[in-house]
């Protein structure tokens, strides 16, 4: 049975009808499978380097040093130890100033994993041996041609003059250099000291590196444990880059939906495929009845040549597919910091399953229907079987969608929540699609006679249309949105913010600097830059109940409740400050113990007018009242802080200043001067990052559009299971049109109505749709004006217009290359 | 015993003009080996009961035994599996497969009954109807008379004991008419088949051992050449 419904496949497959199923199953697989390949990778890669991410097997992590008496208690048990200490700073070559991401490291670091290097940028890699000497640093190239250094030459950071040994290349606790915007600055423990770059409250992470026998390394483990002070965390590779484990999990959880975007449009291709087959099957299938064949027969036959397909046209999608996610991977190159690992075989399972589940629940009702073909229809052709019960068809097709959409997002609130929305979407495009053809129709008196055929033919296979200009409309409004609704979006957001908005933080200003700073930045004009102050503290209890991460189920708030909050002080609402509930405290009151919260926040943590914050700062507690919310205007580039108290409350603790300032282009000088006066302040190029996360951001959209090509792609499919469904009826009523008279050319630009007609309604829903989303994206999301763009209503109609028309012609092209005899013949 | 046998068999369709029969009572019984043509007017119900006594449609009443096997007591699948080798069937309209070629279309049925080498049998039985060079041609590259002896080859491949015709020559020309029918009969008399033939055409009937006419569904046997025992009660 199994070969003979193989050699059934390839019999019809020579005759040329299962081509368009084949296609879009293999457009379906290809995306599914692209993404699948490429996400593979990068889980490779970030397994691979698992153990060597930590560059030890165990790692204290914390804003102070751990205590030597620990690194002592280590090394009695024969633990091998090192040291780090990271922190961000700028370095000064002559005029030029560039902030890197310092990591001062002890001699026998790493512990797992080795540091490579090369003597000139670019050049042959090697091990490096060793950490940089004493009075040496190693850079990454970055730095060197930001700076017009070479190997050799020298910097000064903080108080200190260095040599450039060394160009380094890898690191292996650096991971991905996803985000990370600074270029690496590699320098000797030893010389720390002598930089005078860490103050008090100085921005550090330390870190205590162990590596050894596990049982050695798990005695040390609950011995330090139990030792552990505030902010201090035991790692192990298991806790390496979550940030970066999350990030992976989203763009693979996104980029899935993206392609069953593709794969749901396949399905429609599918479906119309298979009940062209299935209709084109009735005789056939009678024949066999009346030669003796039972249902079940017929079913199988069916059934297992369907399979063959789908196995064979999976396997094709799943080749295409590891083609394409090569570009994809290129595409993302330089996000990563290694070269990408081979995939593993995984993918081609989820394709093939994908395949198959699309065929099944798109094709099946059409193919079942084949078995109740009654036998006495090879003499009444008239005889047909019930046709599939709509709820069969449908409800078969949103059951697999709806697996296939649970299998991507792993989750059934996203699973649901996705699926409402799509259909709603749908329907609410699949009204105006229909209202769009109906208007057509309306033309249809004041066109010539080609263009009067073409339209008839919309409007007569109104259903088909709907779902052609659906399926293109999709498509075209995604691209649309990556491209013209997202470049709005950003000019708004850019032309909201004032020309002067801050471009420099300044961060790490020591409470005996303040005065002098303000004398430095007003010598040179920039009046507007005020120092706020800022504390460092945790939140320990809310209303005398203690607060840990795990109270809250949301990401952020547990995020935010574990890491130390910026508490400032401040007598007045500061600039983009608006009191939305409670008062702020009376002018003059000094050292109440009130604060004043922001909004966003409060929400987040579930906190109220009137409760009570506990706050350990440095070694001390203070408990406060909530006296009045605020909203804050995030993206005004000031400095803004959640949690703000009256001035004198915070007295007497640890406090660093932070202020932020723009540089005119043409005074980059005096970032240099600033770094050579205040040596320990981190300066923060917002330019260089806004840069660089534009950068990322343009990548991720670029991968995002590739996989939205498949989309089209779909699109087409679905043209081309239209067109070949209605080939038989369109072969005849040109046969008769050409009988009575009309031209080749005639023919021709009747279908180019049609197709250029139906492409311009799929273009014009795209546009409506793109603004729409663009409206509330602006409104809702990013509150701001949302700029009307004529653009997307040129751009989309033309679009849809010329793909479609020119496809759809070339697809329909058989209506005009068949002398008209034959087709009267053969139909 | 009679390979074939009707008793009462009637067939009405409810349509919304009312009931209609259009078979009413017909009884018939062939024994193995005759060839019987069943003539009438269009619209008298032959093709009807061609379809009722190969098992393709069901009785309103009356009974059909095929074989010696009471076609009432099987549902569709097990009509199926009792036609499967041993009932073989020409159209008017050819009926082949479209997407298969010459050869394969004649094979079916051989696959269908499980036959060991379906290609060797296919294409002595082709070799036979004088196609054996056109064997790997589709149904759509040969001439009408071409494809409808393609489909005498495949109604015989299986050696089937009855061999049901609908208007074997209705599509052809008169020349190539009488060559089918030429062919039909001859390969009729050396497999020994039982033939039942509807058609309109005198000169086809007359090739039958017997003569089945039906007017207004109902039957009567129009020249009984043996009478061995009342055959038809109309």
């Amino acid at each position: 049975m199994l070969r003979y419904a193989l050699r059934a496949l390839r019999r019809n497959w020579r005759a040329g009808e299962l081509k368009v199923l084949a296609a879009a199953l293999v457009i379906a697989v290809a995306s599914i499978t692209s993404v699948g390949f490429f996400t593979d990778r990068v889980r490779l890669a970030m397994s691979q380097q698992a153990a060597e991410l930590l560059a030890a097997d165990l790692v204290v992590a914390a804003g102070q040093a751990a205590p030597a008496e620990w690194e002592q208690h280590a090394q009695a048990l024969r633990l091998r130890t090192a040291r780090t200490a990271s922190f961000p700073s700028v370095v000064l070559a002559g005029d030029n100033a560039q902030l890197v991401d310092v990591k001062a490291v002890s001699a026998d670091y790493p512990l797992r994993g080795a540091l490579r290097v090369a003597d000139e940028p670019f050049g042959a890699e090697r091990v490096a041996s060793g950490i940089p000497a004493p009075g040496t640093v190693w850079v990454d190239e970055r730095l060197l041609g930001v700076l017009g250094l070479r190997v050799g030459g020298s910097i000064e950071l903080g108080a200190q003059r260095f040599g450039i040994a060394q160009v380094i290349t890898f690191e292996p606790d650096r991971g991905g250099n996803l985000f990370s915007y600074a270029p690496r600055l590699l320098m000797n423990a030893a010389d720390l000291e002598r930089t005078r770059l860490l103050g008090p409250g100085s921005r550090v992470s330390h870190g205590l590196l162990l590596a050894g026998p596990p049982e050695a390394l798990a005695s040390v483990r609950t011995w330090i444990e139990t030792r552990l002070r505030e902010g201090e965390r035991v790692l192990d590779v298991r806790d390496a880059r979550p940030e970066l484990k999350t990030a992976l999990e989203r763009a693979e959880k996104f980029l899935g939906l993206a392609a069953l975007v593709s794969v749901v449009l396949a399905g429609v291709a599918v479906a119309t495929a298979a009940r062209r087959y299935s209709a084109r099957h009735l005789d056939g299938a009678a024949v066999m009845r009346c030669l003796g064949a039972t249902q079940g027969f017929i079913t199988r036959l069916h059934f297992l040549e369907m399979l063959w397909l789908g196995v064979g046209a999976s396997l094709v999608g799943c080749v295409i597919g590891f083609a394409a996610q090569e570009v994809l991977a290129q595409l993302q190159a330089g996000l990563f910091a290694t070269q990408l690992p081979a995939p593993s075989l995984q993918p081609v399972l989820v394709g093939m399953l994908t395949g198959l589940i699309l065929l099944l629940g798109f094709a099946l009702p059409a193919i079942l229907r084949l078995k109740s073909v009654p036998p006495a229809r090879v003499l009444r052709r008239d005889l047909g079987p019930l046709p599939a019960s709509a709820l069969s068809v449908y409800g078969t097709a949103l059951a697999a969608v709806t697996a296939l959409l649970f299998w991507q997002a792993a989750d059934i609130k996203l699973t649901a929540t996705v699926l409402a929305g799509a259909m709603v979407t749908l329907l609410v495009l699949m009204l105006a699609a229909f209202a769009l053809v109906r208007a057509l129709n309306l033309l249809r008196g004041q066109v010539g006679v080609a263009w009067r055929y073409g339209l008839a033919n919309i409007a007569r296979r109104a259903q088909g249309s709907v779902t052609q200009i659906l399926a293109f409309g999709l498509g075209i409004m995604v691209l649309l949105l990556l491209s013209l609704v997202r470049s709005d979006l950003l000019a708004a957001w850019q032309s909201k913010l004032p020309l002067d908005a801050p471009n420099q933080f300044v961060i790490n200003v020591q409470p005996d600097q303040v005065q002098p700073m303000q004398a430095f930045f007003s010598a040179r004009g920039l009046k507007e830059a005020r120092l706020h102050p800022m504390v460092r503290g945790r939140l320990t209890a809310l209303n005398q109940r203690p607060v840990s991460g795990a109270d809250y189920s949301d990401d952020r708030a547990r995020r935010l409740v574990e890491r130390e909050f910026n508490l400032s002080w401040s007598a007045q609402p500061p600039e983009g400050n608006r009191i939305v509930a409670g008062n702020w405290w009376a002018e003059g009151a000094r050292g109440v113990h009130e604060v004043s919260v922001e909004k966003g926040l409060a929400e987040t943590l579930g906190l109220k007018l009137g409760d009570a914050l506990t706050w350990r700062i440095a070694d001390r507690e203070m408990t406060v009242t909530i006296t009045s919310l605020r909203s804050v205007e995030w993206d005004s580039f000031r400095a803004n802080f959640f949690v703000i108290a009256p001035p004198g409350l915070l007295d007497g603790y640890p406090a660093t200043f932070i202020t932020s300032f723009h540089l005119p282009a043409e005074n980059r000088e005096w970032l240099a001067q600033l770094v050579r006066a205040f040596p320990n302040v981190t300066l923060i190029d917002v330019d260089a990052i806004m840069t660089k996360v534009r950068a990322i951001m343009d990548r991720v959209n670029l991968s995002v559009q590739y996989v939205f090509l498949f989309t089209l792609f779909a699109g087409l499919t679905v043209l081309y299971s239209a067109i070949q469904s209605t080939q038989d009826e369109r072969l005849y009523e040109s046969a008769l049109l050409r009988t009575l008279g009309a031209s080749r050319a005639h023919i021709l630009k009747g279908l180019a109505a049609e197709f250029v007609a139906i492409g311009l309604l799929a273009g014009l829903l795209a546009a409506f749709a793109a603004n729409l989303a663009g409206l509330v994206l602006a409104r809702q999301v990013f509150h701001l004006d949302y700029v009307f763009d004529p653009w997307l209503w040129i751009a989309g109609p033309a679009a849809g217009a010329l793909g479609v028309g020119l496809f759809g012609i070339f697809g329909a092209r058989f209506v005009l290359n068949r002398p008209p005899l034959q087709s009267l013949r053969e139909l | 015993m009679p390979i074939i046998e009707s008793q009462n068999l009637t067939k009405q369709v409810v349509s919304p003009e009312g009931t209609l029969t259009i078979l009413d009572n017909v009884s018939l019984a062939l024994d193995a080996g005759e060839a019987c043509a069943i003539v009438g007017a269009s619209g008298s119900g032959k093709s009807t009961l061609l379809g009722l006594l190969a098992g393709l449609d069901t009785p309103t009443s009356g009974r059909v035994r095929l074989d010696g096997i009471d076609l009432g007591t099987l549902d569709e699948d097990g009509r199926a599996r009792l036609r499967a080798g041993r009932v073989g069937f020409v159209f008017q309209s050819f009926q082949l497969l479209p997407s298969l070629t010459a050869i394969e279309n004649v094979m079916l049925p051989l696959e269908l009954a499980g036959e060991a080498a379906p290609a060797e049998a296919a294409r002595e039985v082709l070799a036979r109807v004088g196609l054996a060079d056109r064997a790997g041609h589709y149904p759509s590259q040969l001439s009408g008379g071409e494809q409808q002896r393609v489909a005498i080859a495949r109604a015989f491949a299986a050696r089937p004991k009855i061999l049901f015709a609908d208007e074997p020559t209705g599509n052809l020309d008169q020349a190539t008419g009488a060559r089918v029918t030429e062919l039909l009969f001859s390969l009729n008399r050396e497999l020994a088949t039982t033939l039942v033939l509807v058609t309109h055409d005198e000169s086809l009937a007359r090739h039958c051992t017997r003569r089945v006419r039906l007017e207004a569904g109902r039957a009567q046997e129009a020249k009984p050449k043996r009478v061995r025992r009342p055959t038809v009660r109309a």
